[in-house]
C-alpha cells in the first residue's frame, strides 16, 4: 500500500475553526464538515484508497476560491482540489489535515464562439457537456476521455486527459487556448485566450497536466472543431500481436493516421464478446479496429488502403462497416471492454503505460510472465495508434493479499514499459498511484528540477502534496542543492 | 561579444555552466539571434556542436535529433520518408538578416510555426521530450520517446518557447507526421478585411478541413486543403458551395510557393528597416485593429491563422510605435519580430504581463536559472 504524509494533527483539532473561516468566504452549503456527509468526497476513480478530508469547500465564484486558498496559504493549510473525481490515479484523494476543494459548482458554459472556434466555460462543466452545448452546429470537443460524461474539464487540463482519438487530434494540451487560474497565494492570472500560443513562458502548457500541484483552474477556453463528415471502421483479427503491431506500424508507415486505432488481447476479446455480443471473432490472439473519418471520399479510399495493409499481414478475420450501427457495433465491445472484465473479476486495476510500439509482442510477452509470477490474470486494451496500454489486472479487493500482489503486478508491468523506452502514464497521471515509481523514469536531478517548478508556483508545497513526487523537499533545500551530474544527495530524506 | 564557450559534449557543456560567471548567449547558428530583447552576455554559449540525429523511427513518428541539428537537414530527411514537422517551421532568415532557417534547437526556443498552426497545433504541441542543461548546469531531461505521455509536468512545453532563458537544450524529441499527399489552395480575390475575415472564419467552420486560411490585403484571401487528391478535390468543391463565390484554384507546384512565401512572411523582407510586429488574437478581433491602425499610421499587413496572425509593418521610429500597436487590442499578445538593437533594447518586444504572472515567470527563470546566467533579457527584463 502507499502511504501518504503524515497529518498535522494541530490542523486537525482547529477544524472547527478551520470550516468557520471557510464559511465566512463561502456561505451557506458551500462548506461540509460533518463525517457523514463528507464521505462522498473520500475517494476517486482510484478506489483502493479512501480518505476523509479535514473539511470539503465548494465555491462558486473565483473570487471564493482566491479567498479559500489565501487563507489556506495565509495559514499553512493543505488543498486537494477535485473536479468530478474521476481521476483513476489518486489525483482527487484528499488529506486529513486538508481542504478538499470542489470545484462542481462551477458549471456554466460562458460564451461559445464559432465565429473563432472556441468555447468558455467553467473547469466543473463535464467534457461531454462542451460537446453537447455545440452539436447543433455541428461541433465538438475533440479530446474524449472514457469517463467524459462525468469528468469535467477542469479536470481534464489538470490531467491532461486523452481518449481514443488522440493519435489524431491531440490530447487536452492541443486543444486549450486558454484558462483563468488561482495560484495558491490567491492570485487570480490568465493564460492565453481566444487567441493561439504563448507570449512569454508557456506556463498554460506546464498547467495542464500538473495534477492539481500548481493552482486551481476557475476558466478553461478550448478549441471546437466541425464534426469529421463521416467515419467508418475496420475489424481485423490477427493469429498473433506481432502481425497486429506490424500492421500498425505499415498503416502509420503509408501515411494514414487514423482517428482511431485501438487493439485488444485475446482476454480482452472473450471477455467483451462474452459481454456485449459484438460478434468478434474469438479464434484470433490480437483484434484491431481502426477507424478513418473525414469526408466520405476520403474515408472509403483509405478504408480499403487500411484493409489491404492488414491483408498483407497475416489478417484472420476482417470486416469493414458498412453502416453506422455496424460501426458503432465494432466499438461496442471495445467500448464496453472495462465493465466486460469486470464481470469476470470481483475487481480491477487499469494501468496505463505508453511504448514505443514496436515493443508490444515483447512487452505482452513480459505480462504473460508477470501473470504467471503473481498469479494473476490480465487482460490488455490498447490504443495502438499511440502505443499507448491498458492492461487490466484482475483481482479480488477482499483478499488483501490479491490487491499487493496487483500493485506489485501493476508496478512491474510500469517498470517493464519504461525498461523498453517508454513511460508510467499516457493519460491517467501520476497521483499517488505511480508515484513512487516516477524514480524508475526519472534521475534525482530531473525529479528534482521538475519540483523546482513545483516551488516556482507553490513555494510552500500546500496544494495537492503527496501526489506525483515520491519525496518531499522544501523549496529552499532544492535551491541549495544544485549539484552537478544530476546527482543529488537525497539519501537522508525520507521516502513515504 | 569577445569569448566564445562550444562544448563538445553534456557534461562539458554542464560544467562550462556551472562555471560560469559572466551571462551567456546561448546561439546554434544565430539565425534568430536578433529575436528578441539584446542580451547583454560577455559571452557566447556556441551549441552548434551538438549535431546529428539520435533516433528517427517513422514508424513511431518520433524523432530524436541533436539540438544544433540545422533544420534543414532534419526537414530533407524527413521529406525522403514521406514525413514532415506539420508545424511548418518558418525560415525567418530573410526577415532577421540571418542565413540559413537555423538549427532544431533554435527552433523550440523560440516556438515558431507557420500557416498550418491553425490545424495542427504549434511546434510546442510537437514536442515530446527534452535534455538540456540548466542555468545551474544542472543536467535533466523531460518527456520520452513516445507520442502519449503525461508523467511529471510538461517540461518539453515549458522549455519551448523559452528563448534559451532557462536551460542550454542539447536534444529533442519531436512528433513527426506523415506530409500530405497532395495539396491545393483556394483563392478569393475581391475582399476588404473584414469580408477576408468573414470567409476565412466561414471555411473553418465546415468540414472542409483547411490546413491554411491567409489574406494578403490587395491580393487574395487564400485557403490551403491538404490530403489524398480525391478528398482534396471534393472538399474544393465543397468549399466553393460554403463560401457561394466563384473560386479561383492554385495547383499543388504555386500553392506550395505560395505558403512558403506567407510563412516565412517574405512581402516584409524588403524593408528591413521597418520594424515588424506579430500580433496573436482572436481571429475577429483582426479587422479593427487594422481600421485602429491604419488611422494613425502608414502600415503594411498580413493576415494568417484565418486572421489570428496578423502580421504589421510600422514605418521606422525610435519605439516602433509599440504604444499604438499595443493599445490596438485588447486581448493576445504582440511581439516585435524585427527592430533594430537600440530599440529592441528600449521597447517592451514581448506583450508585458500583468504583475502576478510576471512575478510568477520571474521565479519560473529562478527555478532553472538562479544566477541569470542564460540569455538573460532575452524575454523580459530581469528574465
Amino acid at each position: 500500500m502507499l502511504t501518504m504524509p503524515v497529518p498535522d494533527e494541530d490542523k486537525i483539532r482547529r477544524r472547527a475553526a478551520i470550516a468557520a473561516a471557510l464559511r465566512a468566504i463561502v456561505p451557506g452549503e458551500g462548506v461540509i464538515e460533518a463525517p457523514v456527509e463528507m464521505r462522498a468526497f473520500e475517494t476517486d476513480g482510484l478506489t483502493a484508497y479512501r480518505q476523509l478530508p479535514l473539511v470539503v469547500v465548494l465555491p462558486e465564484t473565483t473570487e471564493q476560491v482566491s479567498a479559500v486558498l489565501k487563507y489556506a496559504h495565509d495559514n499553512g493549510i493543505k488543498v486537494v482540489p477535485r473536479g468530478a473525481g474521476t481521476s483513476l490515479s489518486g489525483g482527487a484523494l484528499p488529506l486529513a489535515d486538508g481542504i478538499l476543494l470542489g470545484m462542481a459548482k462551477f458549471n456554466r458554459v460562458l460564451d461559445i464562439d464559432y465565429a473563432n472556434r472556441c468555447a468558455v466555460v467553467q473547469p466543473g462543466v463535464t467534457n461531454l457537456a462542451i460537446t453537447r452545448a455545440v452539436e447543433h452546429r455541428g461541433f465538438y470537443y475533440a479530446p474524449d476521455p472514457s469517463s467524459q460524461i462525468a469528468c469535467t474539464i477542469g479536470g481534464n487540463v489538470a490531467e491532461n486527459s486523452g481518449g481514443v482519438h488522440c493519435l489524431k487530434y491531440g490530447l487536452t494540451a492541443n486543444n486549450v487556448l486558454g484558462i483563468e487560474m488561482v495560484l495558491v497565494t490567491g492570485e487570480v492570472i490568465r493564460l492565453g485566450g481566444k487567441h493561439l500560443d504563448s507570449e512569454g513562458y508557456d506556463l498554460l502548457g506546464v498547467m495542464t497536466g500538473s495534477e492539481g500541484l500548481l493552482g486551481v483552474v476557475t476558466e478553461v477556453t478550448v478549441r471546437i472543431l466541425q464534426k469529421p463528415e463521416t467515419a467508418r471502421a475496420v475489424l481485423v483479427g490477427f493469429p498473433s500481436s506481432e502481425d497486429a503491431g506490424q500492421c500498425v506500424a505499415d498503416v502509420i508507415s503509408a501515411g494514414i493516421i487514423p482517428g482511431g486505432m485501438e487493439m485488444m488481447d485475446r482476454p480482452a476479446i472473450h471477455a467483451a464478446e462474452d459481454f456485449v455480443h459484438a460478434d468478434y471473432p474469438l479464434d484470433v490472439e490480437a483484434l484491431l479496429i481502426v477507424e478513418l473519418d473525414g469526408p466520405q471520399v476520403e474515408v472509403d479510399h483509405l478504408i480499403e488502403r487500411v484493409s489491404e495493409i492488414a491483408q498483407a499481414n497475416k489478417a484472420a478475420t476482417l470486416r469493414i462497416s458498412t453502416s453506422e450501427e455496424e460501426r458503432l457495433l465494432f466499438w461496442a465491445g471495445r467500448k464496453a471492454a472495462f465493465p466486460a472484465v469486470g464481470r469476470i473479476s470481483p475487481d480491477y486495476i487499469c494501468m496505463d503505460g505508453t511504448i514505443p510500439r514496436k515493443r508490444l509482442p515483447e512487452v505482452l510477452q513480459g505480462m504473460a510472465e508477470l501473470s504467471r509470477l503473481h498469479r494473476l490474470r490480465v487482460a490488455n486494451v490498447f490504443h495502438a495508434g499511440d502505443g499507448n496500454l491498458h492492461p487490466l489486472i484482475l483481482f479480488d479487493a477482499n483478499d488483501a493479499d490479491e490487491l499487493d500482489r496487483a500493485e506489485q503486478f501493476g508496478a512491474d508491468i510500469l517498470r517493464l514499459c519504461v525498461k523498453v523506452g517508454g513511460v508510467l502514464t499516457g493519460e491517467h497521471g501520476v497521483g499517488i498511484e505511480k508515484r513512487d515509481l516516477m524514480p524508475e523514469m526519472f534521475t534525482e536531478g530531473d525529479l528534482a528540477q521538475q519540483m523546482r517548478v513545483k516551488c516556482a508556483f507553490d513555494g510552500k508545497g500546500l496544494l495537492n502534496p503527496g501526489k506525483v513526487f515520491p519525496t518531499l523537499h522544501r523549496c529552499a533545500e532544492l535551491g541549495r542543492v544544485h549539484v552537478k551530474a544530476g546527482q543529488l544527495p537525497f539519501a537522508d530524506i525520507p521516502r513515504f | 561579444m569577445s569569448a566564445v564557450l562550444k562544448p563538445a559534449s553534456i557534461a562539458e557543456l554542464a560544467e562550462m555552466i556551472a562555471a560560469a560567471d559572466v551571462p551567456l548567449e546561448v546561439i546554434g547558428t544565430g539565425s534568430k539571434r536578433h529575436l528578441g530583447r539584446p542580451v547583454q552576455a560577455a559571452a557566447s554559449l556556441d551549441m552548434s556542436g551538438f549535431t546529428g540525429v539520435i533516433a528517427y523511427e517513422p514508424e513511431e513518428l518520433i524523432l530524436d535529433v541533436a539540438a544544433g541539428t540545422p533544420l534543414a537537414d532534419v526537414e530533407s530527411m524527413l521529406g525522403q520518408r514521406g514525413q514532415q514537422l506539420a508545424f511548418e517551421p518558418p525560415d525567418w532568415s530573410a526577415l532577421l538578416g540571418g542565413t540559413g532557417s537555423g538549427t532544431v534547437g533554435g527552433l523550440v526556443a523560440c516556438n515558431l510555426s507557420g500557416p498550418r498552426r491553425l490545424k495542427a497545433g504549434a511546434a510546442r504541441d510537437h514536442v515530446l521530450g527534452i535534455h538540456g542543461v540548466t542555468g545551474a548546469g544542472d543536467l535533466f531531461k523531460a518527456g520520452a520517446r513516445v507520442v502519449k505521455n503525461v508523467t511529471g509536468y510538461d517540461m518539453p512545453k515549458l522549455l519551448t518557447g523559452s528563448h534559451g532563458t532557462l536551460a542550454a537544450l542539447t536534444s529533442v524529441i519531436l512528433k513527426v507526421l506523415p506530409a500530405p499527399e497532395t495539396e491545393e489552395t483556394v483563392a478569393l480575390t475581391g475582399f476588404d478585411d473584414a469580408q477576408a475575415v468573414d470567409a476565412m472564419s466561414l471555411a473553418m467552420q465546415s468540414a472542409c478541413e483547411v490546413s491554411g486560411a491567409a489574406y494578403v490585403p490587395g491580393e487574395a484571401v487564400y485557403l490551403r486543403l491538404e490530403g489524398i487528391a480525391p478528398s482534396v478535390s471534393y472538399r474544393r468543391d465543397l468549399l466553393g458551395k460554403v463560401l457561394k463565390r466563384p473560386i479561383e484554384v492554385m495547383a499543388a507546384r504555386s500553392s506550395a510557393a505560395r505558403w512558403k512565401a506567407i510563412r516565412d512572411a517574405a512581402m516584409f523582407a524588403e524593408n528591413p528597416r521597418h520594424p515588424l510586429w506579430r500580433i496573436s488574437v482572436a481571429p475577429s478581433a483582426a479587422p479593427g485593429i487594422i481600421r485602429r491602425l491604419k488611422d494613425r499610421l502608414d502600415i503594411r499587413y498580413l493576415f494568417d491563422w484565418a486572421g489570428g496572425l496578423i502580421w504589421l509593418e510600422v514605418p521606422p521610429s525610435p519605439d516602433a510605435s509599440e504604444a499604438l500597436v499595443r493599445a490596438s487590442f485588447a486581448s493576445g499578445h504582440a511581439t516585435l519580430i524585427r527592430a533594430p538593437e537600440a530599440t529592441r533594447a528600449a521597447v517592451d518586444v514581448f506583450q508585458p504581463q500583468a504583475p502576478a504572472l510576471a512575478a510568477l515567470s520571474g521565479r519560473v527563470k529562478e527555478a532553472f536559472d538562479p544566477r541569470h546566467i542564460l540569455n538573460p533579457g532575452r524575454m523580459y527584463r530581469g528574465i
